[in-house]
């Protein structure tokens, strides 16, 4: 598509943004693929529509202000960009447009307040255990709670696992046969502690050393994604310098961070870092990719067969193109049967902080979802990022009443396997 | 009353949305910048014009209450659906109303005994053959944007596919529509019976490009899906044998479903987009694929594999299985997008050539690329003759867009000399305006001109589109014949 974007005018992030513009040819099959598009039925609400009112924005003729409402709707699934013939990286595009215009935005105080609690708070294990704590005390008074503050606690477990600290090397079962490092990821540490542990078991089991070091921060996915772009630059700076590089990958097992990490050369250009991050970006990969290139044990045999349907989490399938690995992995278990969400490119509405901030469109695309995976009729459900298990775990309740589906990380499942537990 | 009377005034505008907000809520009233900006072009992104709001009906009421507000206010309109038209044909009327109808997705019946469905025109193309494929049944007309375009918007440009060279196209498809014209009348053409009689008003309405109203009901036709399918892929080391094969194939007595060229270019650019793994180094590829029950199929086989090999290919490879023909054809049917990872910019052809006078046509484009130092890639429909040249160029540079259509116009003066058409399936939209007139003769013109001013005398709907402007002499003459106004001839 034509633009007249200034990019000298815009800095290091002018030229990737006018680039994916560029590349869009306004063909229309994103639309789809797209979760508002399929809500709301309206073009500013489709990927093809946000981009030519990025490039709009961009070039001057259309305010900020009037835009925001359509941007700040995208989920950031990027199931477009898997949709995409022409190959329009979206993500980058939203993501360097979100960090370059959060500057000049005008949010309301009560805005301002909010997405500086979740920025000061969802990236930091310990403080996020205390807010969640507070959450779970400040339930009672849940009726008086303005909207999304209301969701948000909404979204709290009733109680939290007790934290357990995670050792700085983990060794491997037997004979070593590589060495990784593991992010541990915010949330997750504090939402579902198991997940690192299971992770860590699993990879033991094959043979794999992990180390997590001590000094790695949240990857900034959060924010990189909500424009707070200085804070996501710091965060991939320590990372950069707090992961080893004598080891064989850096491994991830929530999604969201997978993906954020691999965006670190973007959230860095025309940093002195930069070149390192290409280098950094090129470790990473998901738990599910690392494992099934090197082949696993094969768990022993469930004592009862188990139907599982495996949700492609957006940050996984379409941010890192990973859907058959995990699916192999899982497909390793004997009595298993592996089952296919339909429609399951949709997002399920989680997206980060999406629920916080569009709740609306969030319980939409969270009941679709639940309806979708009980069509299936499993008996649990797997996916490989911590966020999805919140939002289908919330809307599988709302949904149905009585029977209770758990949903589990993949390498939760993996570890039960290998354990001998049953899985549901 | 003037025959293009200006958009409606400051005042009258006020006016109207005032009466439009009597009909719609105020978050289905678009009409901010923000709002309307995405709305201004469909996927010929080199045409754009802002219309002064869109609306969002939900229902056939919304939509016939805001076209006789149209009418009421001389307010010119457009309905569009997934605006994925190649001409230009869903672009606003500056100024004018768009009627969004991407939410009048219903499918109102199905009959699986009659093989029939009545669906409203914002269903997805490729909706109608999912909710249908339970009992077998599928809607024949496949254009490549079948996940996205509209039953509407295939009404309005009579869209073809890949397999219309065996099924014919949309209008082959549609038994009635029930529409409200731009006047506000709401009329029921055809039926639901694959016999009709009178007029083929049903087959007029089809391929007006929204210059007769707005389509409320279609009803289609449905088709048992295939028992078979044969997918055969030949490689070939010239566009023009491979575009000889296809005469070849048709003169054996064969019908496939569907032939289909790529060439190089457009190979690569599918490639890179989906890995369909076309065959390496090969100029061109012919994709034809045998459809029928199994015995029929299999009886055929040979006979194209004996076709397919005097032709001169020199590599014949059939689709594995199920996933390796969907590959196939989400290539072929991704190439024009792909095609933006090879060039910013393009407009995409649709002449027609006889079938027999393919060869000749593609090694002419060939000569012209040359010529003009433009890269063209192609990629078509080869069974009907219908040709899709992706003309490249990059709107940055100054005179590159001029120069792109200079070449466009040429390729489709090409089509006409050799006795084709200017579209097969894309429709005339903004893009093609001008050469209609070279392609029809003059009464031909007059009389499209007054076969619109019988329906939609105003012209509301759609204004500016399909029809050349009218500056010739002869195309000037609107409103009554003159045989008309000297009481020779009279109508109801």
């Amino acid at each position: 598509m034509q633009h007249d974007i200034p990019v000298d005018q815009i800095g290091p992030l002018g030229l990737p943004m006018a680039e994916a513009v560029q590349k869009c040819v306004h063909c229309g099959f994103c639309l789809p693929a797209c979760p508002t598009y399929q809500v709301h039925g309206e073009e500013m609400d489709s990927p093809r529509g946000r981009i030519f009112l990025m490039k709009e924005v961009l070039e001057g003729n259309v305010a900020l202000d009037e835009a925001e409402p359509y941007v700040d709707k995208c989920l950031g699934c990027v199931g477009c960009e898997t949709a995409c013939p022409s190959g329009v990286p979206y993500g980058e595009l939203i993501t360097a447009f979100r960090a370059t215009s959060e500057t000049k935005r005008d949010r309301s105080a009560i805005d301002k307040t909010l997405r500086r609690f979740i920025l000061e708070t969802l990236p930091y294990p310990g403080r996020f255990r205390m807010a969640a704590k507070l959450g779970g005390v400040g339930r009672i008074f849940r009726k008086a709670m303005p909207g999304r503050l209301g969701d948000m606690l909404d979204l709290l477990p009733a109680k939290l696992p007790a934290a357990q600290p995670l050792p700085e090397v983990f060794p491997a079962e037997g004979e070593r046969k590589g060495r990784v490092a593991l992010l541990a990821g915010c949330a997750q540490q504090v939402l579902a502690p198991d997940i690192n542990f299971a992770t860590l078991r699993v990879l033991a089991k094959n043979g794999i050393e992990t180390v997590i070091p001590k000094q790695q921060s949240c990857c900034g996915a959060l924010a990189a994604h909500t424009g707070a772009a200085d804070q996501a630059k710091q965060f991939a700076k320590q990372n950069l310098k707090a992961f080893p590089t004598d080891v064989d990958a850096i491994l991830t097992n929530a999604a969201g961070c997978g993906s954020g990490m691999h965006e670190y050369e973007l959230w860095l250009r025309g940093e002195p870092e930069q070149a390192a991050a290409e280098e950094f970006v090129k470790r990473v990969c998901d738990v599910s990719v690392f494992l099934a290139k090197l082949g696993i044990v094969a768990p022993p045999e469930l004592q009862t067969k188990t139907r599982l349907a495996y949700h492609d989490a957006c940050h996984l399938a379409h941010a890192q193109k990973v859907k058959s690995q995990p699916r192999e992995l899982l497909a390793s278990i004997g009595n298993l049967e592996l089952v296919e969400i339909p429609n399951g490119d949709m997002c399920c509405g989680s997206a980060g902080t999406y629920n916080i901030e569009q709740p609306e469109t969030a319980a939409e695309l969270g009941n679709q979802k639940a309806r979708a995976v009980i069509s299936t009729e499993p008996d649990v459900v797997a996916t490989g990022n911590i966020g999805c298990m919140t939002q289908i775990e919330t809307h599988l309740s709302n949904v149905v009443f009585g029977k209770r589906i758990p949903v589990l990380h993949t390498m939760q499942i993996l570890d039960r396997a290998y354990r001998g537990e049953p899985l549901a | 009353m003037s025959a293009e009377p200006d958009s409606a005034s400051a005042q009258n505008i006020t006016a109207f949305f005032a009466e439009l907000s009597r009909i719609y809520s105020a978050d289905r009233i678009l009409t901010n910048n923000a709002q309307l900006a995405p709305y201004e072009s469909d996927g010929l992104t080199c045409f754009r014009a802002r219309p002064c709001g869109v609306v969002l009906p939900e229902t056939q009421q919304e939509v016939i209450d805001t076209v006789r507000l149209c009418h009421r206010f001389e307010m010119p309109f457009i309905a569009r659906g997934s605006g994925t038209s190649l001409s230009g044909g869903a672009v606003p009327i500056e100024n004018g109303l768009v009627i969004a109808m991407n939410r009048m997705n219903k499918i109102l019946d199905y009959d699986a005994e009659q093989l029939t469905a009545v669906v409203e025109p914002g269903v997805i193309n490729l909706k109608v053959s999912q909710h249908v494929a339970g009992d077998r049944l599928y809607y024949a007309p496949d254009p490549s944007s079948g996940p996205v375009c509209t039953i509407g918007g295939n009404v309005a440009f009579n869209s073809g596919g890949a397999h219309c060279l065996k099924y014919g196209m949309t209008s082959n498809h549609v038994l009635g529509i029930k529409a409200v014209l731009p006047d506000g009348e709401i009329v029921n053409l055809g039926g639901d019976s694959l016999e009709s009689v009178g007029q083929d008003l049903t087959g007029m309405f089809i391929g007006s490009e929204g210059l007769f109203g707005v389509a409320l009901e279609v009803t289609l036709r449905l088709l048992p899906k295939p028992e078979k399918y044969y997918t055969l892929q030949a490689a070939y080391d010239s566009l023009e044998k491979a575009g000889n094969a296809v005469a070849m194939v048709v003169a054996s007595g064969l019908l496939p479903g569907a032939m289909e060229i790529m060439d190089r270019l457009s190979m690569d650019a599918a490639d890179a987009a989906i890995g369909a793994g076309y065959p390496q180094d090969a100029a061109a590829v012919l994709i034809v694929e045998l459809e029928g029950t199994t015995d029929e199929v299999e009886a055929e086989m040979p006979l194209l594999h004996s076709v397919i090999e005097e032709s001169g290919a020199y590599i014949v490879e059939a689709a594995k299985d199920d996933a390796h023909r969907t590959k196939i054809w989400t290539g072929r049917k991704s190439a024009f997008s792909a095609v933006g990872r090879l060039s910013p910019d393009f407009i995409v052809q649709d002449g027609v050539v006889p079938r027999t006078r393919l060869a000749e046509a593609l090694a002419e484009i060939e000569r012209l690329s040359g010529e003009y130092g433009i890269r063209v890639a192609n990629v078509f429909h080869a069974g009907d003759g219908n040709l899709h040249p992706l003309v490249m160029f990059d709107g940055r540079e100054e005179g590159a867009l001029h120069k792109a259509e200079e070449l466009s116009g040429e390729i489709i003066r090409l089509c006409i000399r050799l006795g084709g058409s200017i579209t097969g399936e894309h429709g005339v939209g903004l893009e093609k305006r001008m050469y209609l007139g070279e392609m029809y003769g003059e009464d031909d013109i007059e009389f499209m001109h007054r076969l619109q001013h019988a329906v939609d005398p105003q012209k509301l709907a759609n204004r500016g589109k399909k029809l050349p402007a009218a500056t010739a002499p002869a195309l000037l003459t609107r409103g009554a014949h003159p045989l008309e106004k000297q009481g020779v001839i009279f109508r109801d």
